[in-house]
């Protein structure tokens, strides 16, 4: 048996390799989990031993990237409609939804029970509630339903920070929180930027965006609106225990480039926009991810230089 | 059926074989230092008082 093992009848010429299934992990989505979650792990004032650090942030973002497969399972209607996720293994037509469904559920399962195990229970049950909140509250509920989508959904992608300091610690403080709140707050900004120079896409798929359900004008206002309260508490947080002066002026450079893009973002109007094909609203949603990053990026080398006599006030 | 499309038919899913295949060896591999590290770091110790009471 060996070519004959392959029946005509159940070949397929774009049969999934080992990467598409890889990519119902959203890898991309994996790694900020990834970098949020060490950062929540290496700033708890705990001594972890490197082996279970790395088997938590494995676990973390296995999760995440759990959570992923079934939004890719769930969303698949949408997804086919979207140019920007139409060449995702399902809509591409190279996986079956009830596959990423249980390879979901079963990457769900064995995330939750390792990180348990590896670390604590608290943590695992954390990371089993945002799997929760990121696949029901978000995608089966709250995307389709409210234009406020974005906002509440940008829970699940702030929470691996809380789980790295639970998986560290075993408790909660408010230090994790000041990190949650930082990625929660700057979702909103990031998405509805996005949403502006993806014009047509959420509009073709129905999902009520900011931007479909109260025009363009209104994104646009949110955006500096959002921005501006998102500034006040990535400064603010700076004076807490997760900041130093490294972050504090990594945090007052990064928020007045933000702010000032969110500023002629919010002074613009539709004909300028497509003059330049949305150019500042282009530059914008490049600078959200490295102000996340630079943002993390401080809070982790504060923490690192703190044993040193270094970091933090 | 041509020889060419079957040929890297089995191509793609000896890489899917083999990424499955090295997935659980690393996972094995990742179980087995996770219990290295939780039994050195006393993880898995027994309170002395029910070692005690064991033996009572």
């Amino acid at each position: 048996m060996s070519d004959a093992s392959i029946n005509a009848s159940t070949l397929r010429e774009d049969e999934a390799g080992f990467g598409d299934y890889f990519a119902l992990l959203k890898p991309r989505v994996m790694s900020l989990v990834v970098f949020t979650a060490l950062v929540g792990l290496v700033a708890a004032p705990v001594p972890v031993n490197p082996m279970i650090g790395f088997c938590a942030i494995l676990f973390i973002a296995i999760g995440g990237g759990a959570s992923g497969a079934l939004n890719m399972w769930w969303d698949a209607d949408i997804d086919r409609v979207m140019r920007r996720t139409r060449g995702r293994p399902i809509p591409a037509g190279k996986i079956e939804p009830g596959e990423a469904m249980v390879l979901g559920l079963a990457l769900s399962g064995l995330a939750v029970v390792m990180l348990g195990l590896a670390t604590n229970l608290f943590a695992g049950l954390f990371l089993a509630f945002t799997i929760f909140f990121y696949v029901v509250i978000y995608t089966m509920w709250l995307k389709r339903a409210t234009p406020q989508n974005i906002v509440i959904g940008g829970a699940a992608g702030a929470f691996p920070p809380v789980i790295g300091w639970i998986a560290a610690t075993g408790d909660m403080a408010i230090e994790p929180w000041l990190m949650f709140a930082l990625t929660f707050m700057w979702t909103p900004p990031h998405f509805w930027a996005l949403a502006l120079f993806m014009r047509s896409d959420y509009d073709d798929a129905g999902v009520p965006m900011l931007t479909v359900t109260h025009g363009r004008r209104v994104t646009r206002t949110h955006i500096l609106v959002y921005t501006g309260l998102l500034a006040v508490l990535a400064v603010g947080a700076g004076f807490s225990g997760i900041g130093g002066p490294i972050y504090l002026a990594v945090s007052v450079v990064l928020n007045a480039l933000f702010l000032r893009g969110a500023w002629r973002i919010s002074r613009r109007d539709e004909a300028a926009s497509e003059s330049d094909n949305f150019a500042v609203e282009r530059s914008f949603f490049r600078l959200s991810l490295l102000y996340l990053f630079l943002h993390f990026g401080a809070i982790l080398i504060e923490a690192v230089l703190k044993p040193f006599g270094l970091g933090g006030w | 059926m041509s020889f060419k499309t079957t040929h890297e038919l089995h191509k793609r899913r000896f890489g899917r074989n083999l990424g499955v295949g090295l997935v659980l060896a690393g996972f094995v591999a990742i179980v087995f230092g996770l219990t290295i590290a939780k039994v050195t770091s006393g993880d898995f110790q027994m309170k002395t008082s029910s070692v005690s009471g064991a033996k009572n």
